[in-house]
């Protein structure tokens, strides 16, 4: 099963309340994913010359200020702002170079998300709980996605949960299986991609991120996953300006979509919509097969 | 009709609304309704897309529903005539026996599946695997239909009032498929048949049962080559 749900704000009122809508659609989406939940948030962009974290550590005394000292050595980093067993950091450096300092400095820990706007928050568990321990309803933001996990083809652990980042600012979430993942994944370790679990989603994520690298566009590379990927999916994808949906052409994995001047959601089900303002009036309709959707924020 | 008469209609409605009323107590007594005389007219409120709803019934009632459902709405429904005001998920009237089922919206996928008996009406499109695996139901739809509908159906008629999506018909038994508009492709064992006048009574008279303004003229009837039924060893080669 799994359950997936997006809102992408088109006003302030909803950008707002953004984290509120988050944990009540995700709360809807309880009983389709209850072995795990996660979130990526668009939200607090970081300022020029400098990028954000959101850092995952296993170990449930992680002393986050000292981390945050020991960056600010090798680079300027800001304040850790903890949630649970994940902290946001914002560093003076671009992305790739404070990731790579994380990897080699704190191995142990586990990078979610790196780019400027987007923050990945993801743990084992029942939805309602981790909205609840991840504080969702503080967040004020853009747009977000969030996933609810049946785990099928692999552990349930926090890194096997969803979302899954697919490089910067980029990350997805699947409703599915993919059957052909550990050929796709052996072909993309050659390109140079990176894999830190036996996950099929992660090699999505990974197949558009090396997609994305080659100079395809978001679209291009979603209509590639038509071709290239073996199996069933819904998928979303969050992007910094926005999201993208694609079903698979055979199409048996729900999703709906709906619009309002307020805002657009996608859900797995209706009744995680149905939450959501002034949605018994929205437009909605059920995504068609083998077509990508997408919603982006009109440059200001 | 009177004053008096339309109070009187107006107070046999019952109305259950799921925004207070848990969706466990709504079925329990709609199927109580086959032990016991009961309300004959429904009205449900605020279903927000709950899965299940007034599934189960076998009782001589009207359930009007205000909003969209989820999953299996009117799902196996013997006698009743359920009206949802909105769109409907998955499953909708999966395995109905008789009666009516119209929904003013669309239809998710597998609307009507296994049907067998009873007509759906859907106004809006219906999406992928529309009437599949159908044993006896008859279906409508005014709007366009997904891949893959009448898998393997086996009885009753789907029609189709817009397009069919691909593999239509795929491994279809004796099910008649009349469909107006467009068809994107056939499935294995389903052709094209000569539309007769007793198959254009019978759309008509389907037509007429859905409310539905279509000259039958416009459509044209798919069904099984037959071909299938038994093993042919000129296709042993694709095994």
């Amino acid at each position: 099963m799994c359950g997936i749900v997006g809102l992408f704000a088109k006003s302030t009122e909803v950008e707002e309340r953004l984290g509120v809508h988050l944990a009540a659609m995700l709360a809807q989406m309880n009983d389709r994913g209850p072995d795990s939940a996660g979130v990526a948030v668009y939200r607090d962009p970081a300022p020029a010359g400098t990028s954000k974290l959101t850092l995952y550590s296993p170990g449930p005394h992680e002393d986050w200020d000292a981390l945050a000292a020991d960056l600010g050595r090798s680079y300027g980093a800001s304040e850790p702002e903890v949630r649970a067993s994940h902290a946001v950091l914002v560093v003076d450096a671009d992305a790739s170079d404070a990731e790579a300092w994380v990897r080699e400095s704190r191995p142990d820990l586990r990078v979610m998300s790196a780019g400027s706007v987007i923050e990945i928050y993801k743990e084992t568990g029942l939805p309602r709980d981790f909205a609840e321990e991840f504080r969702l309803t503080d967040f004020k933001g853009t747009h977000a996605l969030g996933h609810t996990r049946m785990a099928t083809e692999s552990k349930v652990t926090t890194e096997g949960s969803h979302p899954f980042s697919t490089g910067f600012d980029l990350c997805l979430v699947h409703n599915g299986s993919l059957s052909n993942h550990n050929r796709l994944r052996e072909s993309l370790r050659r390109e140079g991609i990176e894999f830190q679990t036996e996950n099929d989603t992660e090699v999505a994520a990974g197949y558009l991120a090396w997609r994305m690298r080659e100079g395809a566009t978001l679209e291009q590379a979603l209509e590639g996953c038509l071709d290239d990927l073996d199996g069933f999916y819904t998928f979303a994808v969050g992007t910094a300006d926005g999201f993208a949906v694609l079903r698979d052409p055979i199409a048996c994995k729900p999703a709906v979509l709906a619009e309002t001047d307020d805002w657009v959601a996608m859900g797995s089900e209706w009744r995680a919509i149905a939450v959501l303002p002034g949605a018994a009036d929205a437009r909605m309709w059920e995504p068609q097969p083998g077509v990508v959707y997408v919603w982006e924020k009109v440059a200001a | 009709m009177s004053a008096l008469a339309a109070d009187r209609e107006e107070a046999a409605v019952e109305i259950v609304d799921l925004a207070t009323t848990p969706l466990r107590e709504l079925n329990q007594r709609l199927h109580d309704l086959s032990r016991a005389p009961g309300p004959a007219h429904w009205r449900v409120l605020n279903p927000n897309g709950a899965h299940a709803v007034a599934a189960g019934i076998d009782a001589d009632v009207e359930v009007e529903i205000d909003g969209h459902v989820g999953y299996y709405c009117a799902g196996m429904n013997k006698r009743a005539t359920v009206r949802v005001h909105g769109n409907a998920s998955t499953g909708l009237a999966e395995n109905m026996m008789s009666g009516l089922v119209v929904v003013d919206g669309n239809a998710s996928q597998s609307a009507g599946a296994t049907g067998r008996g009873g007509l759906l009406v859907v106004r809006g499109d219906a999406s992928a695997r529309c009437g599949i695996s159908m044993k006896g139901v008859d279906i409508v739809v005014q709007g366009s239909v997904g891949h893959m509908s009448a898998f393997m159906a086996q009885t009753g008629c789907l029609v189709v009032c817009g397009d069919a999506g691909e593999a239509l018909g795929d491994s279809i038994y004796e099910a008649r498929l009349y469909v107006r508009g467009s068809v994107a492709s056939l499935g294995a064992d389903c052709v094209e048949k000569e539309l007769r006048e007793e198959h254009a009574a019978q759309l008509r008279g389907l037509l007429e049962a859905a409310g539905v303004d279509a000259d039958p003229a416009e459509f044209r009837r798919y069904g099984s080559a037959r071909q299938l039924y038994n093993f042919r060893i000129d296709n042993a080669g694709a095994y």
